[in-house]
Parts: C-alpha cells; sequence; structure tokens
C-alpha cells in the first residue's frame, strides 16, 4: 500500500489563510478606531464581538481534541483514517487559547465593568453572594488553568500519538501498551474538559456576563455549541483534503459518520436549548425570564429564531436522510451552515446580554470572524504538513479500513 | 398461499459464500433468500437487495404521532375545555412539545416495530418454512427459487461447483402462514404436484 502520506500546503490555501487573517487584523484596527476608543457602550461593544469570536473559535478547535480523547475512550477504531486531521485542528488550540486569554484578561484587569457586571459589585447582595466564584483573581487563576490544561494535555496526546510513526508495526503486547497509555492520558483530558468546558468555563466567560442571571444548562448548552460546530469543522477539513487527493483511507463510510455526528449532536443541542427555555418559560419568574425577554420579545427575536432554524431544523431536514449524509457537496453546504449558525448563536449569548436594546451584526463581527478562521487554516494546515497523514502504525487502523455503517 | 421448488445449497464459510453469491447471479439464478446465523456486512449489496424503506415507513409515522398530537391537545385546549393554566395563552406551545416529542417516538418506534416484522415475515402463530435448521447455528444457506427455465440438476451442479457442502432440492410454501408445520407439510406433497406439474 502507498498513499500520500505529506501534505503540502497548496499555494492558494496558505494565500486564502493569510487574506483572512489579514482581514481580522485590519478589521480589529478599525473597529477599535470605531469603536474602542468611543464611549463606554462602543467600547462593550469592541471587547464583546472579540470575546465572542475568540472563545467560539477557541473551542471550536478544542471540540477536535475533546473528540480524538473521547473516541479514544470508546475504543473507537473508525475515525483513525482522519485522526491526523483532528489533530492538527486541535493544533489551534495554542494561537488561538493564547488570543483568548489576552482577550479574557485585558477584560478583567482593564475593568471592562459593562460586559463583566460584577466587577464592581458595589453593595449588589446576588453579586456579593457569588463573590467566591465571581472576582477577578479567581477569573484569573481559573482561566490560566483552563487554557493551559487544555494545551499541554492536547499536546501530550498529539505527542504520544506521534510517537507511533518512528516505531515499526507494533507487537501485540506493544499495542496493548499504546492503547492504554493513551487511553489514561486521554481520559486526564477528558476529566479537565468535563471540569472547564462542561462546567465552569461557560458560567466564568459567559454567564457571568448576565451576573444576576443563573442557568444549569448553560454549560452543556455551549459545550453542545461548540462540539456541533467542531464535528462540522473537521468534516470540512477531511473533505477539503480527500478532494485534494489525500487521505485514501477515508471513504463515504467515514463521511456518513461525521454527518451522523453532526445531526445528532444538532438535536442534543436543541434539547439543552429548549431545557433551558421551557423551563425559564414555564416558571415565568422575573428574575429568570430577565435574559430572555429581550430575545424573544425584544430586538434580538429576529437572530433567536433564526437560530433555532439554522442549528435544528436545517439539520433535521436535511441530513435525516442517509443519502445526504454521503453527498460530499451536501455535508460541505451543512458543515458550513452549522459553523455559521452556531457563530450566531454565540453572538446572541454575548452581544445579546451586553447590547439589550439594539441589535448591530456587522461587517466588523465579520471581519474578526474571518482573521480567525484564517488562523485556523494556517495553523491547522502548518501542523497538518508536520506529520504522515495517516497513524499507519495504530493497533486498530485496520478497523478503520474495513469501516462499514 | 405459493407453493415452490426451490434448490438449497448449504455453506460453512461466508468467504466461499461471498463469491459464490456473486457467481450464482451472474449465472442467472433467482436467489430466494441467504439465510445466515449473524448478519453479514455488504451481503446485501452483493445479492442487489434494494435499500430498505423502513426508514421512509418510520419518518411518515413519527410525522403522524406529531400531527396527532398537536392537533388533539389543540384540539381540546382551545374548543373543547379551554382552561387557564398560569395565564399562559390557550395553545402554549412550549409545554406541549415535550408530549408531542414522546408521541412522535412513540408512533415512529410502534410502527416500525410492526413494519420490520411484516417485512421480516415474522408475527405471533405465524410460520415459516426453515430450509436448513443449522442457519440459526453455524451454516449459510442459500435458497435458489427454481423457475419454469431452471434445470435442478444444472443448479445443484453449479452450486457444488461454488462450494455448497450440502445440497438438496425442497417443495415448500414461500410465504408465510398461519397452522401447524404438519398439516401443512401433507398440503405441500398435494399441491406441488398440481402446480409444479
Amino acid at each position: 500500500m502507498s498513499f500520500r502520506e505529506q501534505f503540502e500546503i497548496p499555494a492558494k490555501y496558505k494565500m486564502w489563510s493569510m487574506i483572512l487573517m489579514a482581514v481580522g487584523l485590519v478589521s480589529i484596527l478599525i473597529g477599535y478606531f470605531l469603536y474602542g476608543a468611543g464611549d463606554e457602550h462602543q467600547n462593550a461593544r469592541f471587547w464583546g464581538v472579540l470575546l465572542y469570536n475568540s472563545v467560539y473559535f477557541l473551542l471550536v478547535v478544542n471540540a477536535a481534541m475533546f473528540f480524538i480523547c473521547a473516541t479514544t475512550l470508546a475504543m473507537g477504531g473508525w475515525q483513525l483514517s482522519f485522526r491526523r486531521v483532528s489533530e492538527a485542528i486541535s493544533v489551534a488550540v495554542i494561537p488561538i487559547g493564547i488570543i483568548s486569554f489576552v482577550i479574557l484578561i485585558a477584560l478583567v484587569l482593564g475593568h471592562q465593568h459593562h460586559i463583566y457586571h460584577w466587577l464592581t459589585p458595589g453593595d449588589d447582595k446576588l453579586i456579593l453572594g457569588k463573590k467566591a466564584f465571581l472576582n477577578p483573581t479567581f477569573f484569573i487563576v481559573w482561566t490560566v488553568l483552563t487554557i493551559a490544561g487544555w494545551i499541554l494535555l492536547g499536546a501530550r496526546m498529539r505527542k504520544i500519538s506521534a510517537e507511533l510513526d518512528e516505531r515499526g508495526p507494533l507487537t501485540k503486547e506493544e499495542g496493548k501498551r499504546y492503547v492504554y497509555k493513551t487511553t489514561v492520558w486521554g481520559s486526564l483530558y477528558l476529566v479537565w474538559f468535563a471540569l472547564t468546558v462542561a462546567s465552569t468555563v461557560p458560567w466564568l466567560w459567559f454567564m457571568s456576563i448576565d451576573a444576576h442571571w443563573y442557568s444549569t444548562m448553560y454549560s452543556w448548552y455551549t459545550f453542545a455549541s461548540s462540539f456541533v460546530a467542531g464535528i462540522a469543522l473537521m468534516t470540512l477539513f477531511v473533505i477539503y483534503l480527500k478532494n485534494h487527493g489525500y487521505l485514501e483511507l477515508v471513504n463515504q463510510e467515514h463521511l456518513h459518520d461525521l454527518g451522523k455526528f453532526m445531526f445528532a449532536f444538532s438535536i442534543f443541542w436543541t434539547y439543552l436549548w429548549f431545557s433551558q427555555f421551557m423551563l425559564i418559560w414555564y416558571a415565568n419568574i422575573p428574575e429568570e425570564t430577565v435574559y430572555f425577554k429581550h430575545r424573544v420579545q425584544g430586538p434580538y427575536r429576529g437572530i433567536f429564531f433564526l437560530n433555532l432554524i439554522i442549528n435544528f431544523l436545517a439539520p433535521l431536514l436535511i441530513l435525516m436522510r442517509r443519502s445526504s449524509k454521503r453527498n460530499y457537496t451536501l455535508l460541505v453546504f451543512m458543515s458550513v451552515l452549522i459553523l455559521f449558525g452556531h457563530w450566531i448563536d454565540f453572538y446572541q449569548m454575548v452581544i445579546g446580554s451586553i447590547s439589550k436594546d439594539h441589535v448591530e451584526l456587522n461587517l466588523f463581527d465579520f471581519g474578526v470572524a474571518a482573521g480567525f478562521i484564517g488562523l485556523i487554516m494556517w495553523s491547522a494546515g502548518n501542523a497538518l504538513t508536520k506529520r504522515s497523514l495517516v497513524v499507519k502504525n495504530h493497533p486498530f487502523l485496520k478497523e478503520s479500513i474495513i469501516h462499514h455503517t | 398461499m405459493a407453493i415452490k421448488k426451490f434448490v438449497v445449497g448449504s455453506f460453512d464459510d461466508e468467504a466461499v459464500l461471498f463469491p459464490a453469491v456473486k457467481k450464482v447471479r451472474k449465472a442467472g439464478y433467482k436467489i430466494h433468500d441467504v439465510y445466515t446465523p449473524f448478519p453479514i456486512h455488504g451481503l446485501d449489496q452483493v445479492m442487489g437487495l434494494r435499500d430498505t424503506s423502513l426508514h421512509t415507513a418510520g419518518f411518515i409515522y413519527g410525522i403522524t404521532g406529531t400531527a396527532t398530537a398537536l392537533s388533539f391537545m389543540g384540539w381540546v385546549f382551545t374548543r373543547d375545555w379551554p382552561l387557564n393554566i398560569g395565564g399562559k395563552p390557550n395553545f402554549p406551545l412550549p409545554a406541549f412539545i415535550p408530549i408531542t416529542f414522546e408521541l412522535t417516538v412513540l408512533f415512529s418506534a410502534v410502527g416500525m416495530v410492526l413494519t420490520f416484522c411484516y417485512l421480516c415475515q415474522l408475527a405471533p402463530f405465524v410460520k415459516k418454512h426453515h430450509f436448513h435448521e443449522r442457519a440459526t447455528d453455524d451454516l449459510f444457506v442459500m435458497v435458489l427459487e427454481c423457475t419454469s427455465r431452471t434445470n435442478e440438476e444444472d443448479a445443484k451442479a453449479f452450486l457444488a461447483s461454488v462450494g455448497a457442502k450440502e445440497i438438496n432440492v425442497q417443495v415448500a410454501e414461500a410465504d408465510w402462514w398461519l397452522g401447524r408445520y404438519d398439516k401443512d407439510e401433507k398440503l405441500f406433497e398435494n399441491k406441488a404436484e398440481k402446480s409444479l406439474a
């Protein structure tokens, strides 16, 4: 068997990643002059856009490593034919993590109390009651630990996988030891992931914008958003590489499973979205409905229902058929739609709380998003060239080759 | 009821079965069915079976469940017996969603199980002819249906040439029927004379 194992970045790919990153930088600069230097509310919009974009793309690329660890723990074999792609995407956690970290720290140290109201609690009893969790020291320490944990544990997982390339085919005993080792490190990552993405981090970074309000569904909801968008991103990369003659081992069966993941987690996202919405709607207690009031009945009404149509109805109706999960064009379309839909979701989660009275969604938002997309392309593209695209010596590789849904 | 004549070949290895199915189809024989002790990936494609339409049926049942739930609850709470519950509107859609979801799942699940049983010709008290008892244990049984142009001896020889271990000819009811095996066994012999003469 001989495969095209080594990815070479096409000139067009490199050019586009550079252009997008330049667009992002220019947008941030223009945004700074338009909003950042303005009054407090304009300033809050500037930082809010940076906040939701950086955290959204950070969680999306981080979901690639979550996918690797979860499938490793489940003793999955089918994903090995494109495992190096997920690994390469998760490399982008390093630059985007650093950018998000800088933004988050700047928010806290810059006393952005229009975003993080809890920075200046005054004599607000509700916020004082949450002081043990919502205070600058804890915020900074936990943010450092969170992002460092993702970067270090992710790097460790990639290193374990890279070691396979240096060795020849594994014996049965070596294979067992390898699976044990990668399972242990994968579960450590998952524990850290559960303590951060699936619980504390969305509370700390996003939910604390509405410091008075709380929802136990919030973190799961954020996690579901980022995971389904992460699967969509992986699908895009897999199809791109496949169309350029790489990844011979990937076929429709693997894409079918990626499509199933997109379908299933879109429904899971809706389940959480609805669980959060219905209980608050039913109980109708003012301190809870404050979150939904301007979203459902106020200026964000359009975006609120657009969110539901793109992220629930479209995947439900389009991805339901078996043939659409095996169709490259439709999968690309759905991946782009889902990435956009959850970006809009993050937009309304953050900006909807910062500026409650009027909706502003303009080229600044899209420009910053383009910058992060360029950064993901650049760093994942570079990471793809570093290693063979096939995890040749993995004990479960055969399972992926003969995979049949 | 349709009594037909079958040539039955039993294989003891799925690696032999796969090419055998391909050759038999290429030679133009009509495969009635292949009975295996466990599901075999890709056998349906080799046999040239079309994709099942069970999922389409499931979708229709699901839609029926959704429509039933919404229209019934809507009728009860807006026409038949409107109640003011916590100041909510008479048609409170979010409150109806869980019940709608459950009825959708119930309808599609029950409907699909029944459809599946029908497609597999399974039902209580219903009988199907067994071509080989060991098809549920360790043999892969390929059954060819004899048409008016099939030469039994040629078919038997062909099955032997593609690797069948045991070959015989059976005259049996092709569909499912209600009743007892012994009673029907007798029926076959009488009817077979007429229908296959």
